[in-house]
Parts: structure tokens; C-alpha cells; sequence
């Protein structure tokens, strides 16, 4: 009787998880769809504490409440952190897999009831949990720059790093033929730590949308693989939900940048730019905030190209009201978003959206790009490779092939930098070269903010 | 064990698998990063698995293991689904001029 109603809603849980990712399919139902997990999240622990094996409620309370204690102030991280924050719960989710995958394997080794199938999930959960984990760290520090952002390589790393996930899952095989091993277990879960670190290591800060999204799809399956242990659907089912969202957001990562996964993985991007730096000296142009803020004021048509430089400059609220500015003059302002701009699937429209830009006003790479040879200003907000020409038609160039956003089409372009320096992944970019761009040095804060007091001075003084 | 659910589980496995690329194909790019703090929250739900085994008090040992799981999970629970909510709330339309 219980069962049943526990069961009864673990299947209301597992319809409004699905209803949940409908209903963000679009932003005006999206809220609406936040409901729907809370509610089927709270049915589905309510059915739970029901559980006739659950004989103490205490630890479960102490823990929840740290769990709340912690949760709520990581939920009021600047948005510009969102990538950090997503990272650490990433590692959580997989730490609760892991965790919970080793709880059982020592009930059952004490009960004498470790079958092979069981152990075989449980190994399964446990790699894929403990590597998300410590994977997740990682990519939580090196996102917090705590960890150097660089890509670390050493000689032969992918052979060590594969090798040493092939020791694992050759114990995790030995230990489903024979599951009362508990050294072999300790193997397991060591290294699967230990290869979470060593995965992320190589990966630099351009790579990290992809990575989080893969890492995303772990934690996935690490609580696929824990309902398999479980024998709980519900589980399954939201791992299921988790780890292809996950995946496909990996997909179209990867997509947009015109690589594989294991060329993600194990191509340690940023290695081999050394090449690029001992380029010929080139010119670039310089202008003076005036001389931005005139160029955009006598355009028709303005697209700005927001990139991680705009997050680092906390910079998003002086792009709104530059987009005011020129709004309230007739110019048309569009946002054009690369997939992989910032460190994260989206980050961008959440930087924007915070900054109460209207959402209407972002456009996607593949539809603003035939505008953009209509388009009189491109303004690149601190991006720099998703705007990089050599990506079609330098073959030399390490991001050759990946599709871009052809700032270059417009009539002019103005590019907001820091200094000349190049990029994240250490290329240089040919677009601040040409004979129709303009550098505007500085902090894009402090850059945008003297161009929208140059405009507003401007038509005061009429 | 028997062999008859872990076919079940299999097919619970699949057919969500499907309804997830399904799904989650139709959200809109503008969304993706509340996707994954959404999805990231409702695959917390392996608290309910902690639940249990921290309520069942084997040993000490399964106990704080799950106790561990319990507080990791429900973090990502409360955070996950606040900061979703409070990323969509800033997404809004441009005001349309009379």
C-alpha cells in the first residue's frame, strides 16, 4: 500500500519533470515550468519519507537544513558567476552519486547480497560520479580563477590520463565478475577521483562551454546509473532528462566551434599559438570614445557582439544604456549571440537579459550574419575569436573552420579591447587590423560608459 | 535479481532518453543557461536514493554517506531551482510603443 503510493509519486514526479523542460521552451512559460519541478521535487521526497526502511529522521533533517543553508546564498551569486556556480553543483550531483553508490556497496557487501548486475551499476555510478565530482571542482576553480585558466599539459598526458581510466574500469570489470573485493572498489573510486582531475587540467577557459556541458551530461548519467542501482525509475527518468539536455548542449558547443568532443577533451587548446604570436608587426587604428560615440550616432543599423570580456568588465548595464542612447535616436540596435560566447551555454542572454535588454533584441550567430553586410557599425564588446576572420580562410589558424559572426561584413567595426594582446586561446585576430575597424582601448566598463557620456553631451549641447 | 526489471529499466531509460532530445530540442537557445541550472536541479532528485539510505541507518559508516548525499543534493535542489527562477524573471520582452 505504501509502495504503491510512494510509487504513485515518483510517476506525478517524473510527468512534471517533463512538463518542467517543456514549458522552458519559451521565456513566457519558462517560470511556469520552474513550478512544475519544485512541485514534482517535493512530491517525489514526500513519497519518499514514506519508505518503510526509513527508520530515523534525524540525519535526514540535519542534512537538508545544511543543504538549505548552503543552497540559497549559492543562488545569489552575480550572474557573471553562473558559470562557477553551475560547475560546483555539477561536482555535487556527482558527489551525492558516488556517495551514495559506495553506502550501498558496503550494505550489500555486509549483507552477502552484492550480485554481479548490482555491482556492475554501482561501479558504473560511482566512475561517472566521482569523475563529475572532482571534474567539476576543477572546472569550478579554474572558472573562479583559483586554478591557473591555462590549459596545463605534460608529455604523454592523454596516454596517462587514458590509461589510468582504463585501469579503473578493468577493476570495475574485475570487481562485477567477483564483487567481494572491496581493495579493487578503493581502486575504483581513487582513480575515477584522480582522472576527473587529470581531464579538465589540459582545458582552457574557451573550451569551457563545452566542457561544462559534458560534464553536465555525467552527472546525468551518474544518476541514471544510481536508479539503476536503486531500481528507481524516477531516477532513471530524471537522469535520463538531465544527461541528453546535457549532451545535446555539448552537441551544439561543439558545433559552433567546428570540433569533436575527443578533440575537446584531448587537444589542449591554447598549445599551439606560439606560432601566431611571432607575426609580422601590424597597424591597428585607435579612436577616442567621441569618436565611437559619432560613428554610432549617424548609423541606420548597429549590431553589437558581446563576448566573455563584457562579463570580466561586469560591463552588460553600460551596454543597455549605450542600446538606450541609440534607441531613443532611431538607430536599430541587435545583439548578435555566438553560441560559444562566455563560459557557458547562454551566458550572454543572462548577462543581457539582467541588464533589462529585451530579449527581442538578441539574435542569434546563423540569423544576423546576412544582415550583417547591411549592418553600418558591428560593435565587438570584448569578444575576440568568435569574431576572428582567419577562422574562414586561414588554414593555419587553430580555429580555422569554426563558424563566426562576420563583424567584418559591416561597414565599419569598432572593437572594444583591453590592449592589444591576444585572446583567451593566445590568437591573434585580423579583424583589429583592417582598414575599416576601430580599437577603442580600455575596460569595456569604462570605455562604454565615456562613449554613452560622449552621446549624451553631445545632445545636450544642441 | 530479477531479469524482467532490469529490462524495465532499460526501456524507462530509453524512452526518456527520447522524451529528453525531444524536449530539450525545442528550448529556445535564449534559455540555456537556465536549462542547465534547471535540468542540474531536477537530477537532484537522486536524494531521494540518499534519502533512504541515510534513513535506514545500516552502519555509522552508510549513514554519513548519505547524510553527505542528502545535504550535497538538497543544495543543488534549493540553489538549482532559485537561480532559475531568478534568471527568468529578468528575460522580458521589448516594450511594444503605442
Amino acid at each position: 500500500m505504501i509502495h504503491g503510493l510512494t510509487q504513485l509519486t515518483y510517476l506525478a514526479a517524473a510527468a512534471l519533470f517533463i512538463l518542467s523542460l517543456r514549458w522552458l521552451s519559451h521565456p513566457k512559460t519558462a517560470r511556469r515550468g520552474v513550478a512544475a519541478g519544485v512541485g514534482g521535487m517535493a512530491l517525489a521526497i514526500i513519497g519518499t519519507l514514506f519508505a518503510p526502511e526509513i527508520v530515523n529522521f534525524s540525519w535526514i533533517a540535519i542534512a537538508a537544513v545544511v543543504g538549505i543553508v548552503i543552497g540559497v546564498p549559492l543562488s545569489w551569486v552575480p550572474l557573471t558567476a553562473v558559470p562557477q556556480r553551475t560547475a560546483l553543483s555539477h561536482a555535487f550531483g556527482g558527489l551525492a552519486a558516488g556517495l551514495v553508490g559506495t553506502a550501498k556497496y558496503m550494505i550489500w557487501f555486509q549483507h552477502g547480497e552484492l550480485t554481479p548486475f548490482r555491482t556492475g551499476a554501482i561501479v558504473l555510478e560511482i566512475i561517472l560520479g566521482y569523475l563529475t565530482f572532482t571534474g567539476s571542482l576543477m572546472a569550478a576553480g579554474k572558472l573562479q580563477e583559483i586554478v591557473p585558466t591555462r590549459p596545463i599539459t605534460y608529455p604523454n598526458q592523454n596516454v596517462v590520463n587514458l590509461g589510468l581510466l582504463a585501469i579503473a574500469i578493468g577493476a570495475g570489470v574485475y570487481l562485477t565478475i567477483d564483487p567481494y573485493l572491496p581493495w579493487a572498489f578503493a581502486i575504483v573510486i581513487l582513480l575515477s577521483l584522480v582522472f576527473g582531475v587529470l581531464l579538465i587540467l589540459p582545458i582552457g577557459g574557451a573550451d569551457m562551454p563545452t566542457v561544462i556541458s559534458l560534464l553536465n551530461s555525467y552527472a546525468g548519467l551518474s544518476a541514471v546509473a544510481m536508479g539503476f542501482v536503486l531500481e528507481n525509475k524516477l531516477l532513471i527518468t530524471a537522469g535520463a532528462l538531465d544527461g541528453s539536455s546535457g549532451l545535446i548542449l555539448s552537441i551544439i558547443m561543439c558545433r559552433a566551434m567546428n570540433r569533436s568532443f575527443t578533440n575537446v577533451l584531448f587537444g589542449a587548446f591554447g598549445q599551439v599559438q606560439a606560432v601566431a604570436a611571432a607575426g609580422e608587426a601590424k597597424t591597428a587604428k585607435s579612436a577616442t570614445p567621441q569618436d565611437v560615440g559619432e560613428l554610432l550616432t549617424n548609423a541606420d543599423r548597429v549590431v553589437i557582439v558581446p563576448g566573455y570580456g563584457m562579463a570580466v568588465a561586469q560591463a552588460q548595464h553600460k551596454v543597455r544604456e549605450l542600446y538606450d542612447q541609440l534607441s531613443k535616436r532611431g538607430v536599430d540596435v541587435k545583439f548578435a549571440i555566438h553560441p560559444v560566447a562566455g563560459r557557458m551555454p547562454g551566458h550572454m542572454n543572462v548577462l543581457l537579459a539582467e541588464a533589462e535588454i529585451p530579449y527581442d533584441a538578441l539574435v542569434e550567430m546563423d540569423d544576423i550574419n546576412s544582415d550583417l553586410a547591411q549592418t553600418d557599425v558591428a560593435l565587438v564588446v570584448g569578444a575576440n575569436d568568435v569574431v576572428n576572420p582567419a577562422a574562414r580562410h586561414d588554414k593555419t589558424s587553430p580555429i580555422f573552420g569554426m563558424p563566426i559572426i562576420d563583424v567584418d561584413k559591416a561597414k565599419s567595426v569598432i572593437a572594444i579591447k583591453r590592449s592589444m594582446n591576444p585572446g583567451f586561446a593566445g590568437i591573434d585576430n585580423e579583424l583589429y587590423y583592417l582598414d575599416h575597424t576601430l580599437m577603442a582601448f580600455g575596460d569595456a566598463k569604462q570605455v562604454l560608459g565615456d562613449v554613452v557620456k560622449a552621446i549624451a553631451g553631445e545632445s545636450g549641447g544642441h | 535479481m530479477a531479469e524482467l526489471d532490469l529490462w524495465s529499466m532499460l526501456f524507462v531509460f530509453m524512452l526518456a532518453t527520447f522524451v529528453g532530445f525531444q524536449v530539450i530540442q525545442n528550448v529556445s537557445r535564449l534559455l540555456h543557461t537556465p536549462l542547465m541550472s534547471l535540468t542540474n536541479a531536477i537530477s537532484a532528485i537522486a536524494i531521494v536514493g540518499a534519502i533512504v539510505v541515510t534513513g535506514e541507518e545500516e552502519s555509522t559508516a552508510t549513514t554519513i554517506l548519505g547524510a553527505v548525499a542528502v545535504a550535497a543534493s538538497m543544495t543543488n535542489i534549493v540553489s538549482g531551482f532559485l537561480i532559475t527562477d531568478r534568471m527568468l524573471k529578468m528575460f522580458r520582452e521589448r516594450e511594444r510603443k503605442p
